[in-house]
């Protein structure tokens, strides 16, 4: 089974501080989503709010069609892992492990210690002992092996190196293809999660910045290279996310589809377009530059 | 594999598409099932499944219930005839645009096409019915 997500004008404050401001988002029930954002943007927020770790200040969550909050049968089926493992640092992973097994309805043993070896984690040790990669690893080890119908796992490549993130890539489409579930990977770095990811949602300080099928994304930045005044013709009445000079030449980023027309005009002004990958598209999106468009792209 | 702004989705279409047009994936053969693509080569399974109901909505492929997907009797026929049509789209025309912006006469172009082609037989051929092998 997988839950769906259904989230309306959600608000949640930390005293002064408003951490999300009116998110509505829509996660569909066995999907992948990649939560993108910067840090601070509001990702630990939503995903908290979702695993009833912290109450809506205003708003609505749906998880699975009702209020997670205090509710036994939603958290049952509803596992957050965070960054900071949210596991017991006085057990030995075998014990964690154990304890997870008794508390999680679907838990699999047999993928936890499948899981254990790829990662080559020591099961004897506690989670204090381990490095920074090895104690995010241990989190999607649980994680995964909770098979929860709605899977949070909140900053889980961070300190994983290369081959463990390749490793963990590989373990959650193998498992999610045989129990397919809802799943929501957020990060900072949207670039290695592309694939993995069927929609994107990127928070920006606290609001949707935007929700979208990753390939759909994947198309919509461009970039325009040539002489100046041809750029500036080119990209006027576009959505231009970044722009740079170079003497008499320059090189816009636009946000937007771009189709045959426009190439063809392209073409005909001189101009060279090229791809923008996802992750550049995000830093225009989102960096200091990128905050002038924010309404725009919304629009 | 799949980089640059096109969907993922269509890049998996567009390989299979090859596979087919070199032969390496033969008319009524199976492929890959949408999960098996999707570990392999380590993508969601809805962009997969999404690259493959294209293929079913276009013909290259049909799916046996229960069984899974295989290639369409005369697809590769049919890829062909796209592929000559986009070729001359795609390939030829953008070299014309180029000679024109350096000045370089159209027979000069066609002369030096017909020396190359004499020269290694197959290479004219080849643009026709490309049997490049797989990257």
């Amino acid at each position: 089974m997988s839950f769906g997500v259904e989230v309306r004008d959600l608000v949640v404050r930390y005293g002064q501080t408003t951490a999300l401001d009116r998110v509505s988002v829509t996660l569909p029930s066995g999907s992948i989503t990649g939560l993108i954002g910067r840090n601070g943007s509001g990702k630990t927020s939503l995903l908290s709010a979702l695993a009833a770790f912290r109450k809506a200040d205003a708003g609505t969550v749906l998880v699975d069609g009702e209020d997670p909050w205090e509710n036994d049968r939603v958290l049952a089926g509803v596992c957050l892992v965070r960054e900071s493992g949210d596991v017991l640092t006085d057990w030995s992973l075998r014990d964690n492990l154990r304890y997870a097994e008794q508390s999680r309805e679907h838990f699999s043993p047999e993928l936890a210690s499948r899981l254990m070896d790829v990662f080559e984690l020591p099961a004897k040790r506690k989670p204090a002992q381990l490095s920074r990669g090895k104690k995010s690893a241990f989190g999607v080890v649980i994680g995964l092996a909770a098979r929860a119908d709605l899977t949070l796992l909140d900053e889980v490549h961070l300190g994983m190196d290369a081959p463990s993130r390749y490793a963990f890539s590989d373990a959650l489409l193998a498992d999610y293809v045989e129990h397919p579930r809802t799943i929501v990977i957020s990060s900072h770095l949207i670039e290695e999660m592309q694939r993995l990811v069927e929609r994107v949602v990127v928070l920006h300080e606290g609001q949707v910045l935007l929700a979208e099928e990753t390939d759909v994304l994947r198309g919509r930045g461009t970039s325009v290279t040539g002489p100046a005044d041809a750029v500036e013709r080119f990209t006027s009445g576009r959505t231009v996310i970044g722009r740079q000079t170079l003497g008499r030449a320059a090189q816009a980023t636009v946000y937007g589809a771009v189709d045959g027309t426009d190439r063809a005009a392209a073409r005909g002004l001189g101009l060279d377009l090229g791809p923008v990958d996802l992750q550049d598209l995000f830093v225009h999106l989102t960096g200091p530059t990128g905050l002038a468009v924010t309404q725009e792209v919304q629009r | 594999m799949f980089d640059g702004r096109e969907p993922i989705y269509l890049q998996i279409a567009d390989q299979i598409r090859t596979e087919i047009l070199n032969g390496a994936l033969g008319e009524e053969e199976q492929v890959m099932s949408t999960t098996q693509y999707a570990t392999t080569y380590r993508i969601n399974p809805a962009t997969a499944a999404k690259a493959f109901s294209e293929l079913v909505d276009e013909g290259t492929l049909y799916k046996r219930r229960g069984v899974g997907m295989f290639v369409s009797p005369g697809a590769r026929e049919l890829l062909l005839a796209d592929r000559r049509e986009r070729f001359f789209a795609e390939v030829v025309q953008p070299v014309i645009d180029e000679a024109r912006m350096l000045d370089i006469p159209i027979d000069e172009v066609v002369a030096r096409l017909r020396v190359a082609a004499a020269g290694r037989g197959t290479d004219v051929g080849a643009a026709q019915s490309p049997p490049k092998e797989d990257a």
